[in-house]
C-alpha cells in the first residue's frame, strides 16, 4: 500500500505565516508612534468659596487677614503686587512673586499644625479686573507652596479666596 | 564525487524576539496615548504652574467650564477692539447670561429634586481658563457659579516642567 509522505508520521507540520502579522503589527506601531504626543500633566488648585449670604455671620475670621492686591496696566500686565497694602519690591512679575513668597514664608515662620497661620490663614486675592489670568495663577502658586531644592513641595497657605466684587482698577 | 545534500540552506531569521519587542512597543504607546484630550480644547492655553500636580484620583462629580477669548487672533491683529470672552460647557459656547440658565438646569439634574447636594457629593467646578483671559471674567464666572450654588472650585493649570 502506498502511504503518503505526509502521513508517515500521522501529523502535518503547520507553519505560521508570519508576514501578514508583522505587516499589521508594524502598521499599529507606526500609528501609535505618530499619534503619540507628550502632554504636560494638568493639575488643580482647589478653592472653596461658598457664597456669603447677607444674614450669615462670618465666624471664621483668619487670625491675620492677608490681602494680596494685584494691579495691572491697561494691557493686562502685572504692574505691582501689594500684600496688606505694602508693595512688593521688584521690576518684573517674577520679582514680585519671589518677594511675595518670601514674605509669606517669613510670616509662617516655619510653624505648622493647628492654629498656625499655615493652617488657618487665608489669602484674599484682589485682582484688577483686566489683569491677565495667568498672573492670578502665578500668585496662587507663589502663596500656596514652594518647590524645595529636593523637589518636594513645601506647603504655605492653601486657603485662597477672591475678593468679592473684584472690580478694582 | 559525493556532493553534500545541504549546500544551500534557506536562511531563516528567528522572528520571535523581533515580534516580542514590537508588541512591547505597541503596548507602551497604547498605554501612554492620552485619550482624555477629547474634552480638552486646543484653543485654550492653560497658565503654567510648578505646583499643578495631577490629582491622585479624578474628580468624580465635576463640571468643566472652559473660559477663553473667542476673538483672540482678531484682537491681536487689531481687527477687533473688545475681547469677547466665552465659556465652553459640554461642547457648546455660552455667554454668561446663557451659561447661568444652563448651569441651573445642570445643577438640578445632578442634585436631584430636593436640590440638596450632600457634602460628599458636592459638585466641583473645574475652571480651565486661557492664560490671557481677564481675571475679572474668571471672577465673574466664579460669582455666577456661586449664584447657582456651586461652592467648590478647581482652577486648572498646566504643570510646568523644569528641566
Amino acid at each position: 500500500m502506498k502511504i503518503r509522505k505526509n502521513e508517515v508520521h500521522g501529523r502535518e507540520k503547520i507553519e505560521l505565516q508570519m508576514t501578514p502579522m508583522i505587516d499589521i503589527v508594524f502598521q499599529l506601531l507606526v500609528f501609535f508612534i505618530m499619534t503619540f504626543k507628550i502632554v504636560a500633566m494638568e493639575g488643580d488648585f482647589n478653592i472653596k468659596m461658598p457664597q456669603a449670604s447677607a444674614g450669615q455671620a462670618t465666624t471664621e475670621v483668619p487670625p491675620i487677614p492677608l490681602v494680596v492686591k494685584l494691579n495691572a496696566s491697561d494691557s493686562g500686565k502685572l504692574t505691582s503686587v501689594l500684600l496688606n497694602g505694602r508693595a512688593m519690591p521688584g521690576n518684573s512679575d517674577l520679582d514680585f512673586m519671589r518677594a511675595l513668597q518670601k514674605k509669606i514664608i517669613d510670616l509662617i515662620d516655619g510653624k505648622s499644625g493647628p492654629g498656625s497661620l499655615q493652617e488657618e490663614g487665608e489669602i484674599e486675592i484682589d485682582a484688577a479686573s483686566h489683569l491677565k489670568y495667568h498672573y492670578v495663577i502665578q500668585t496662587i502658586t507663589a502663596v500656596t507652596g514652594k518647590v524645595g531644592e529636593d523637589g518636594k513641595i513645601i506647603k504655605l497657605i492653601e486657603k485662597i479666596k477672591f475678593s468679592p466684587g473684584g472690580e478694582a482698577g | 564525487m559525493k556532493i553534500k545534500k545541504n549546500t544551500r540552506e534557506i536562511a531563516e531569521g528567528d522572528l520571535t524576539p523581533m515580534i516580542d519587542m514590537t508588541f512591547q512597543l505597541i503596548a507602551f504607546f497604547m498605554v501612554l496615548i492620552n485619550f482624555t484630550q477629547a474634552e480638552q480644547d486646543q484653543r485654550i492655553k492653560l497658565p503654567l504652574s510648578e505646583l499643578a500636580k495631577p490629582p491622585e484620583a479624578p474628580l468624580e462629580n465635576a463640571v468643566t467650564l472652559q473660559i477663553f477669548i473667542d476673538n483672540k487672533e482678531k484682537v491681536a491683529k487689531g481687527i477687533d477692539k473688545e475681547e469677547i470672552t466665552v465659556v465652553r460647557f459640554d461642547g457648546d459656547d455660552y455667554n454668561f447670561v446663557d451659561l447661568k440658565k444652563r448651569l441651573i438646569v445642570e445643577r438640578q439634574a445632578r442634585s436631584g429634586p430636593n436640590d440638596e447636594a450632600d457634602a460628599e457629593n458636592e459638585i466641583t467646578v473645574i475652571i480651565r481658563g486661557d492664560m490671557d483671559v481677564q481675571a475679572g471674567k474668571v471672577q465673574e464666572l466664579i460669582k455666577l457659579c456661586q449664584d447657582v450654588k456651586f461652592e467648590k472650585f478647581a482652577l486648572r493649570a498646566k504643570q510646568e516642567v523644569k528641566y
